[in-house]
């Protein structure tokens, strides 16, 4: 972790949280994926969820922005307590923006079209103003010669840079990245992660699953390990690698970094 | 130093498997089996055509006054030239005919109003959708501005088949998408209205509608409180197609992937935003041929209007077969009727697929 780095890890801990779990439960019908889940991130922090499949780590992820509903505890965003209110979800939803394994831009619009949809129809911006902002961020992610073209047309690493910029047209507080390189070609992972580094860099409040430990040992201000649907570790990233306390997170680091 | 990778050039393909005749050998002679096939058929088609020429054609005969006229021995094309207008206008005035002519022509414009570039296309659709049918109706019924009043009773012919099937049409396709979205809403009374809706419109057969449309429900009104048999029976086919469209739209909805929802939901739009924006329009596009098939089978079930005293294209030309002067004239009739419908039909299939041809994005894997 760079000095800079450190530092703003140190600060982040003394502002307040913007994502809290309180004693969160989730069950899918009898199977219990959610465990007493109780874990705070701070405003401008940048945490790594790892862990193996099925532990629960983008249900979690996906419970910020309820894709998924819990059935026990709270969950607090920037404040507000997600719950069936209809109206809290929705205005949450415009301040977390957020990226998917498979992508899911929409094929029937061109990748301007996906980038200026939610400007235009949820923050009701001008479509010109909305198409500035969409090129402005393409071009962040490189991919700006692409924007009247189709999903259909672009690599998977394309899709994906475009995915993060539709995300970042939201201008959102928050950006949840679930596995955004899983799907991906090797040769294609890099041009993904690079954009992620450089927003981490301008201090974006990220939460992160993914199985990429070099983007963990660079960017996370957290790594949190989970297993059967409870947090193991969390930990800085230095720590967590060095020195795991857990012999499961010990475990899994040396199936995922010995191979 | 490092060996450097060339890619090797490309080369056209050879010159046996393309061109005319490599297409006629790969399709028509590559095996034994299809060599017999495609000889066999070409025997068929030997034995079919001419009689067919002959008795369409050569030895048709076009005018006359009855079928004494038609002596050739051929078909007797002189029944459907005399009757053509009563074909089309069923037992419209003849003076008036002219009001459907301009209602069509007026439709016709507006439509090919779309390939002008410069024209909102916005308007032109609000156009369409909510101000010609309102002008098309007082041109067919009459009552303003001086135009003679025609009955309903009066409308037949191709107009009253184009009329039911279009309205048909355009009428239970909202309403269907409505039904499919319903179906699969998380509100359980919206849902359960939804499921009764369609599974009880589907179990019973459009004959059943169209009776009680024309002879059961005038009978549960109260005195005075009827309504025109010909909005009852458009009521009826409505709901009767708008209960297999919405069956058809949910099959597109369904294969829609989960992530599209879930990717429309996280950037905060709202239910109605993520269907009309990203569902609808993916889902209805997968499903243009299934929707096309309604229509087509719609626009058919029309003739059963039949049943119910209403005297509709097909229905117009079995009451001129029983005219004393053209009997034995059925042939011609059915032959002239099943034209017209297959060219309507056929027409409404090719436009489907130039639609699906100009909504390709180039995600679908071939």
């Amino acid at each position: 972790m760079t000095d800079t780095n450190m530092a703003r890890a140190q600060l982040a801990q003394g502002e307040e949280a913007i994502i809290e779990f309180n004693d969160v439960n989730k069950w899918y019908g009898d199977f219990h994926v959610l465990k007493n889940i109780n874990f705070s991130i701070k405003k401008g922090e940048r945490i790594v969820v790892c862990g193996p499949s099925g532990s629960g780590k983008s249900t979690m992820t996906r419970c910020i922005n309820r894709l998924e509903e819990h059935q026990k505890g709270t969950i607090l965003v920037d404040g507000v307590e997600m719950n069936n209110n209809l109206k809290n979800i929705e205005a949450i939803r415009k301040d977390v923006g957020m990226v998917f394994q498979h992508f899911n831009l929409f094929p029937h619009l061109t990748i301007l079209e996906n980038l200026t949809l939610a400007p235009i129809w949820v923050r009701k911006t001008p479509k010109k103003e909305a198409e500035e902002m969409a090129m402005h961020y393409l071009e962040r992610v490189k991919i700006a010669n692409q924007a009247l073209k189709y999903p259909g047309q672009l690599s998977g690493g394309q899709q994906q840079r475009v995915a993060i910029a539709r995300g970042l047209c939201m201008q959102p507080r928050i950006m949840l990245f679930d596995e955004p390189t899983s799907a991906l070609d090797p040769e294609m992972i890099k041009e993904v992660l690079d954009v992620m580094v450089q927003l981490a860099e301008e201090g974006m409040t990220m939460v992160c699953v993914t199985h990429e430990m070099g983007f963990a040992k660079t960017v996370a201000d957290r790594v949190v390990f989970m297993d059967a649907g409870e947090i193991v570790e969390a930990n800085k990233p230095h720590e967590f690698f060095d020195n795991p306390q857990h012999d499961r997170t010990q475990m899994f680091l040396s199936q995922i970094l010995n191979h | 130093m490092a060996i450097i990778f060339k890619p090797s050039p490309s080369l056209p393909p050879p010159v046996t498997s393309v061109g005319p005749v490599a297409w006629v050998r790969q399709n028509l002679f590559s095996s034994p089996l299809n060599i017999f096939l495609t000889l066999f058929s070409l025997y068929l088609l030997y034995l079919l055509i001419p009689p067919v020429i002959e008795w369409g054609f050569i030895n048709a005969t076009w005018e006359g006054t009855s079928k004494a006229a038609c002596t050739g021995g051929g078909a007797c094309w002189a029944f459907v030239v005399v009757y053509f207008d009563q074909f089309m206008y069923g037992l419209y005035p003849e003076a008036e005919t002219w009001r459907i002519n301009l209602a069509v022509i007026l439709l016709i414009v507006m439509v090919g109003a779309f390939a002008i570039k410069t024209i909102n296309k916005l308007y032109l659709s609000i156009a369409i959708i909510f101000a010609y049918p309102i002008v098309a109706y007082f041109l067919f019924a009459g009552g303003i501005f001086g135009l003679e009043v025609v009955e309903t009773s009066l409308w037949g012919g191709l107009f009253l088949t184009v009329l039911l099937g279009v309205i048909g049409i355009v009428a239970s396709f909202p309403l269907g998408v409505v039904l499919a979205l319903g179906r699969r809403s998380d509100m359980p009374i919206a849902k359960s209205v939804c499921v009764v809706f369609i599974e009880t419109i589907r179990a019973v057969p459009l004959i059943t509608i169209l009776f009680m449309a024309s002879v059961m429900i005038p009978l549960f009104l109260p005195e005075g409180l009827n309504f025109n048999k010909l909005l009852r029976v458009l009521i009826g086919i409505t709901l009767f197609s708008a209960a297999y469209m919405a069956e058809v739209v949910r099959g597109g909805l369904q294969a829609i992937p989960k992530g599209q929802y879930e990717a429309a939901d996280a950037m905060g739009l709202t239910y109605w935003q993520s269907m009309i924006l990203v569902i609808l329009p993916q889902a209805l596009k997968l499903v243009i041929p299934g929707i096309v098939n309604s229509f087509i089978a719609l626009f058919k079930d029309t003739t059963l209007v039949y049943i119910v005293g209403m005297f509709d294209f097909l229905g117009r030309i079995q009451a001129a077969n029983h005219d004393a002067n053209w009997l034995g004239t059925t042939v011609e009739g059915y032959a002239f009727a099943g034209f017209v419908y297959w060219a309507i039909c056929f027409g409404m299939s090719r436009y489907s697929m130039a639609l699906e041809r100009k909504l390709e994005t180039g995600h679908k894997r071939n």
